[in-house]
């Protein structure tokens, strides 16, 4: 019998103690930031620069992909300013591709925890989103800000549409991880194949080619995929004079928001299914 | 006071639903001490983590109206890397307590010394039990659950957690489950036995364990 029909037909005692949703919030709040600190000191420890390494970590990685794309002369022979087209392209790879590389599995480790009431399986998924986009964003608005001040790249253009594109990225990079992560601890063949997929996926993510110069075929294969939508509407907030930029932001949405559902509703199955011992 | 009412478990498992727990009621009022028996693979566990509220049921319902505690047991969560201190910080936040006033109680109770900010991996296992106790002790509950005590490190350390669980907390609520009747015996008013699923509950814990204590299965 569902416990809400329990509930109605026979009330064992006044329900006095419900938590109200404020409450439920402020626990929840708690909990995702004790869960936070808690991976930031496992994952880079207390030793030299500690936690500053959750953005010097992507930082360090999209220097080196932006060095090396300037020095092989990926300019596109246009006006298309290499240094901005490097940032927006590798760090929102790495906003959307390390969140859910970094939620798959992520329960087996924090299983003991979820002895404590309050600790859900959707707190630990939220608290690594979270780490991992506040990790992207310093690294990616730190880069920006410096390429700017060195004359590398021009200033945003358009800033909303900056981060409307940014938040766009991460709305896909939480979407996804909330659908993969719960799925890979049901499938192991969704783990073991998470890796290989995001690595082939990564030349038609949109990080390294804008969608305008590509013949229409090929235009309307990559706009199939949401990441490449985000991607370009980042660029076109940045530099968006000098191309003509192609993405539709109710696709993306349309999508995501599809991710989301299917997501929670597997994080929902999988913290219902608990635990045999 | 925390009511199970036709409270049933089942788990998915590769040949087919299992129920762990099968329409259990319980009723536990403040202060009373209450002892589970059962065997292994009795739903001890499931049943505990219920009353917690770490595990939902499949169906029937629930009223917790006073604070529970996690299930007590000489194990915690630890990631390796953490120190005693961290563990205490993160259970401090996630119960929304300070953690100013609780330091110096688990450092000392716990006897870790200089290792309360070593990393866990480091710890005996005699130390990682001491610093799990003591956690559990540094955040007040109206009843606290208590899973399967086994003796761990010295017997001067159990006296001592004895002595903080069972007289400096004598007022509280306690679900004491075990497989053995003696340490029931010692610490409860009356006991129920858990066996395949069903829970059967008496008046006194002498009545449970003539029915714990029949030789075969009467489910």
């Amino acid at each position: 019998m569902d416990p809400q029909t329990v509930l109605e037909q026979q009330p064992v005692v006044p329900a006095t103690a419900r938590t109200s949703l404020w409450q439920s919030w402020r626990i929840q709040q708690r909990v995702i930031g004790a869960l936070l600190m808690r991976e930031v000191l496992t994952r880079y420890g207390r030793h030299n620069i500690g936690f500053l390494w959750i953005f010097v970590e992507p930082m360090i990685f999209t220097i080196g992909v932006v060095t090396l794309w300037t020095l092989a002369g990926m300019g596109h022979g246009s006006a298309i300013p290499i240094v901005a087209f490097g940032i927006t392209g590798y760090s929102s790879v790495l906003l959307w591709r390390n969140m859910p590389g970094h939620t798959i599995g992520s329960i087996e480790p924090n299983r003991t925890l979820m002895f404590h009431r309050h600790v859900k399986v959707i707190d630990v998924y939220l608290s690594r989103l979270l780490l991992e986009a506040v990790g992207a964003t310093i690294s990616f608005v730190a880069l920006a800000s410096i390429a700017i001040a060195f004359n590398w790249m021009q200033p945003p253009e358009d800033i909303l549409l900056v981060m409307g594109g940014w938040c766009m990225t991460a709305w896909f990079g939480i979407s996804v991880s909330l659908l993969v992560a719960p799925l890979s601890e049901k499938y192991e063949l969704v783990h073991k194949l998470w890796g290989p997929f995001t690595y082939l996926l990564f030349p038609l993510s949109g990080a390294a080619f804008l969608v305008d110069p590509l013949p229409q075929g090929g235009q309307d294969f990559v706009l199939l995929l949401p990441m490449v939508h985000g991607v370009e509407m980042l660029r076109d907030g940045f530099f968006g004079s000098s191309f003509h930029a192609r993405y539709n932001v109710a696709y993306m949405a349309t999508f995501c928001a599809l991710l989301t559902l299917l997501g929670l509703a597997q994080v929902r199955d999988i913290s219902r299914k608990g635990v045999l011992d | 006071m925390i009511a199970l009412h036709n409270v049933s478990r089942n788990f998915a498992t590769r040949h087919g639903p299992v129920t762990v727990l099968d329409q259990v009621d319980l009723m536990l009022r403040p202060g009373e001490k209450l002892g589970i028996l059962g065997r292994n693979g009795a739903g001890k566990s499931t049943l505990i983590r219920i009353i917690s509220g770490a595990d939902q049921p499949s169906s029937g319902l629930i009223t917790r109206n006073m604070s529970v505690s996690w299930p007590l047991a000489f194990s915690a969560g630890y990631a390796g890397s953490l120190t005693g201190y961290d563990y205490l910080r993160f259970v401090c936040r996630v119960y929304g307590v300070s953690i100013e006033d609780r330091i110096d109680f688990v450092k000392d109770f716990a006897e870790l010394g200089r290792y309360f900010i070593e990393p866990v991996k480091n710890y005996s296992s005699g130390m990682a039990a001491r610093l799990a106790f003591a956690v559990s002790m540094a955040i007040d509950f109206d009843c606290f659950l208590i899973d399967e005590i086994v003796a761990v490190g010295d017997s001067r350390f159990n006296e001592k957690c004895n002595e903080e669980l069972f007289v400096k907390r004598k007022h509280k609520a306690m679900v004491i489950v075990s497989h053995m009747p003696t340490y029931i015996q010692m610490h409860c008013d009356r006991a129920a036995v858990l066996d395949a699923g069903k829970l059967y509950a008496f008046d006194s814990t002498e009545e449970a364990f003539d029915f714990y204590n029949q030789p075969a299965s009467v489910a």
